[in-house]
Parts: structure tokens; sequence; C-alpha cells
């Protein structure tokens, strides 16, 4: 046991070293969530603001920014085990004794490590977007990051653990962040669109942890997720994701333990 | 003390079957080469020797520990350099040694020193601040011997440990390699399709088709070809060849427009035979076997080169066209 808290050590402190070491890494992970940001608020900003009055539009996507900053952190980092394995880094670690599902749980640690900073580090613009912090806010947003974060960590390890070739990865990006992205109500809330697309972002685990986000910053203005006639809370949301997440994380494990 | 026991281990992936049942023991503080063309199945007798890869058949023993059933135990007690880097190369060297010395929980009163005495002996302690995406490829080589000394293990394995590297830089490597038997008393493992480096060995085992064909002393295994090497060229070698075998009774291998044969006491055998063949003699040489000749003896062929690189091959069509 001592061991198997140990390996998860080693491995999320050898992703924190990296993630500081690699700043062109840490800039690139804030460019596009902020060029989306203020691109999507200059240009949709009075379109959508119709359809919620009372709610600015920047104040109603910088939550999902928020998020995607940490979607986008966390499924990368987990998708980074193809490279370690690629660069050889992955052997070294296991021939060591440290133990096979401590390196996953603690690539998963590290790199939800990162990504809810990473998110929290995207606070500093929120009085440039005219969005109010306080410690409330802050204080019930780290644990909804983290939850989101692990979740979509072991999203991107359970795709990573199996696969060989770094080609793997630019799909990836295509199939599984940006649908995940754009069905997600980052950018547009979920009402009154399309089913198809209504049904889809609610399939969408993303979807919850966003709106929980959105919530802990703007209260009631912004209702939940309406699912089969239940609005979701932010507690319940949270839970959700969570139980995804371990889901996930406990397929990623099976399946790298699996292929040694 | 044997520190590597190897009993029948049998690979086979699908239908292939990469290693074929073998056998050896290593001992303490020997450099133990396995010397065979690419594929051999040099690298997965490695993989199954370091628990990367679980053996189909037969048993293995490291450091008096089982390598299917106690592999933790095995991991911890080896050290081990493999054909490709396997550096994380964002990280300067300090701090890859420090990510190994924290996985093999080596105490921290032991770390510092140990440190210091590795990065010294392959002479990288002052660029050890430095990541290792600006190292060259003989600089990583080098770095990966001392992580992998770096947990004091009683087993170094090397696959493949001077491949890709200038000739400065591998004898530069074997320096090293040299100098850490003698002051650790370790064993070392290696494999290698250098004929040159495997001289370096205690003990040689040649592997081929994942069968070792021989295992012996370097110069044990030159004795066994039979005396020295004398190669010819001639106006007909097809006759000569014939000539050879019908009234020497040598068996003369034919390559690359040269024949071979080995004879004792070549000295003496040469001015008698010049003056007595009835062919034209374009050249004649003679040498001592080398591991080469064992190889061709052993399996009749050369080890087949695979990684010829573009310069090599223009040399050899230059050759071809009688530079």
């Amino acid at each position: 046991m001592v061991k198997f808290f140990h390996s998860i050590w080693v491995i999320a402190y050898r992703e924190f070293l990296r993630f500081i070491q690699d700043r062109a890494r840490m800039i690139s992970s804030f460019t596009m969530p902020v060029l989306f940001l203020v691109i999507f608020g200059a240009g949709f900003g009075k379109l959508i603001g119709q359809m919620m009055p009372g709610v600015d539009y920047i104040q109603f996507m910088y939550p999902g920014i928020l998020a995607m900053t940490v979607l986008m952190t966390s499924i990368m980092s987990g998708v980074s085990i193809v490279w370690d394995r690629e660069f050889g880094f992955l052997k070294e670690v296991l021939v060591s004794p440290l133990n096979r599902s401590g390196i996953l749980l603690g690539k998963a640690t590290g790199a939800a490590g990162i990504a809810v900073m990473q998110g929290l580090i995207m606070l500093v613009i929120a009085p440039f977007v005219g969005v109010s912090l306080s410690w409330g806010i802050v204080l019930g947003l780290i644990p909804l990051l983290l939850i989101l974060s692990i979740s979509l960590s072991a999203l991107g390890l359970l795709i990573g653990a199996r696969m060989r070739s770094q080609q793997g990865f630019q799909l990836v990006m295509q199939l599984v962040i940006f649908p995940m992205m754009f069905l997600s109500g980052i950018f547009f809330p979920l009402t009154g669109v399309a089913t198809w697309l209504e049904v889809l972002s609610k399939i969408n685990p993303v979807t919850y942890g966003i709106d929980a986000i959105r919530q802990v910053f703007l209260g009631s203005q912004v209702a939940g997720v309406t699912i089969f006639g239940h609005t979701m809370g932010i507690i319940e949301s949270a839970l959700l994701v969570l139980g995804v997440g371990i889901v996930l994380l406990i397929g990623a494990v099976w399946s790298f333990n699996k292929q040694e | 003390m044997e520190v590597i026991k190897a009993k029948n281990l049998v690979k086979r992936f699908g239908k292939l079957e990469a290693v074929k049942g073998v056998s050896f023991g290593v001992q303490e503080g020997e450099i133990f080469g396995f010397l065979g063309p690419n594929g051999a199945g040099k690298t997965t007798t490695i993989n199954m020797l370091c628990t990367l890869l679980a053996p189909t058949e037969g048993e293995a023993i490291v450091n008096g520990f089982n390598v299917t059933r106690e592999r933790d135990q095995v991991r911890g007690s080896i050290g081990l350099v493999f054909q490709e880097p396997t550096l994380d190369d964002y990280l300067t060297a300090e701090q890859n040694l420090r990510f190994h010395a924290y996985a093999y929980s080596i105490p921290k009163k032991t770390l510092e020193p140990r440190m210091k005495a590795l990065l010294e002996m392959v002479e990288l302690w002052d660029r050890r601040k430095e990541k290792i995406n600006t190292y060259s490829g003989g600089m990583k080589r080098r770095l990966e011997i001392a992580r992998g000394l770096l947990h004091h293990p009683k087993v170094l394995f090397l696959d493949e440990p001077t491949l890709g590297l200038d000739p400065q830089t591998r004898s530069r490597i074997w320096n090293h390699i040299h100098e850490l038997r003698k002051k650790e008393n370790l064993a070392i493992f290696m494999t290698t399709h250098y004929m040159d480096e495997a001289e370096n060995c205690d003990r040689i085992a040649v592997i081929d088709h994942g069968e070792i064909v021989a295992l012996d002393t370097p110069d044990k295994l030159k004795d066994a070809v039979g005396g020295d090497v004398v190669t010819i060229k001639t106006e007909d070698n097809e006759k000569a060849a014939r000539l050879l075998k019908d009234q020497y009774n040598f068996q003369p291998d034919q390559e690359n427009g040269t024949i071979r044969f080995t004879v004792p006491h070549g000295e003496e055998f040469l001015p008698g035979f010049v003056s007595g063949f009835p062919l034209r003699l374009i050249s004649i040489g003679l040498h001592r076997p080398t591991l080469e000749d064992v190889f061709l003896k052993l399996t009749g062929r050369a080890i087949r080169e695979q990684e010829v690189s573009q310069m090599q091959n223009l040399k050899r069509r230059m050759r071809m066209r009688g530079h």
C-alpha cells in the first residue's frame, strides 16, 4: 500500500516538474481559451445576449472557458502517456519497481493537478471580463475543477493507454476534444436548441461539469441542466461527473495493466 | 555465484518463435555477451530477463529472484540501458537521475555522493543542469549508464550499448564499462552485433534464429575455427574452390569474390601453397580468426548488417565499380 502511494507521488512529481519546465506548453494552453473568449464574446455577444436577458454573454461564457482550459489540459496530459511511450520514457518507468496501477493513477493525479492550476490561473482574467470573484466562489470552484479534471485525465489516459503512435494524437483532438467542447454548452445555452444537439449535449458529461461551474459563478441567474424533467443542482452534477470519472479511471488502469 | 540463470527460455509471439529455448548462466563480475544478427532474439531475451516480457516457457533467476514470480525484486536489483534512449527530454540530467532515485527509493544520504561519482565517471557532472534535448546521442547513452547504476544493481543489462555511436564515443563507453566492472564487481549482460565490441566480453553466447549455437570465451571460440583463416582471390574462383575441396581437403567458403578456408599454422602453409597451386592467384591473405569467422563458421553466413547507412551503401557501390 505504501508502495502504491509512493508510485503515485513519484509519477505525479515528474508531471509537475515537467509542467513547470515546459513554458511553451503552459502558455499555449491559455491562448486558445482566451482567444475564444475574446472573439466569440465580440462576435456573438449581442446575438446570444438577447436569448438570456439579464446575463452578459461574456459572463456566461467565462466559466465555460475556464472549464475549457481544464478540459484541454487534462485530456492532453492524459494522452501524453503516448509521448512517454514514443520517446521511451515509459520504459524507464515500467522496468522500475513502481506499482503499475500507481503509475497510471500518478499520471492522472499529475494531469488533474496541472489542469486545476491552469484553471485557477485563468481566474486572473476574471476582473477584465466583468466577472466578480469572492472567496466563496474560489473555494466552491476548486473541488469542481478537480473532479472535472480527474475525469477528463482519466479519459485521456484511457485513450492513450493502448495507443502506439503519435498519429492518434491529432485524431483525439478532432474526434474527442472538439466535439466534447462544442457539445457542452461552453459557447451557447442549451435551451431551445435543436433536439439532436440537446440530446448529444446531455450525453456529454462535460456539460454537467460546466453547468455546475457556471452555477458557482452566476448563482441562480442560470438554470441547471434539465434531464428527464429534473433540474440538476451543483452537487448532483458534480457527483455525476465524478461517477463517470471513476469508471473511466478504472477502465484506464485495467487497460494499462493488461497490456504488460 | 551465478547472478543470472536461464533455463530453457522460450518466447513465442503467435506463430513466431523468437527465442527457442536458451539456457545459460552469468557469473558475478562477468561481462557476458549475446552476439548475433538483428532479429536473432537478443532483445527478446533481455526483455524476458528484465521482466518486460513474460517467457512462454522455461524460467530465469536473476539475483536469486524468479523473473515471473518476483518481478518487483528483480526490477529493483537490475540496471538497464536500452537500445533507444529512455530519458525525459524536457528534464535536466540531474532531474532524470533524481526521478530514478525516487522510483527506486534510494535514500537521500547515499544518493548525493553516488550521483556525483557516477556523473563524474561518465564525464557529465558539469552538464548536469542542462536539459536532455541539448545532449548528443553519446551523452545520452552515458547518462543512461550512470542512471542504470544509481541504485547499486548487481547486474547491468546493456542492449546494444553503442549502437549508432561514433567510434570515439564507443571506445569511451567501453572504458566506462571496464572501469565499472573493476570498481563494483558488477555483472554485465550485453547484446551486440558488432564483432569488435564482443571482444570485450569474458564469455560470448553466439545466438542465431533464437538459439545459442556456441558459448565460450572469445579466444576459445576463435580456436574452434581451426587455425588461421586464408582468403584468396583467383582468376577462376569456382574452379579454385573445387580444387581446394578435392585435392587439399579444405572446406572453402565463397563470399564477395573471395574464397576462405582455415588451416592450422598458416604461416608455414602459405609458401608451399602459393608455389604449388595450379591456378593464377590474384591475391592472398592470412589472419588469425576473428569473431566474424566464428560466426561464419557456426552459421554459414556473415552477420547480416541491416542498418547499412547511406554512406556505407555509397561506399559499397563505389567499391563494386572497382574503386
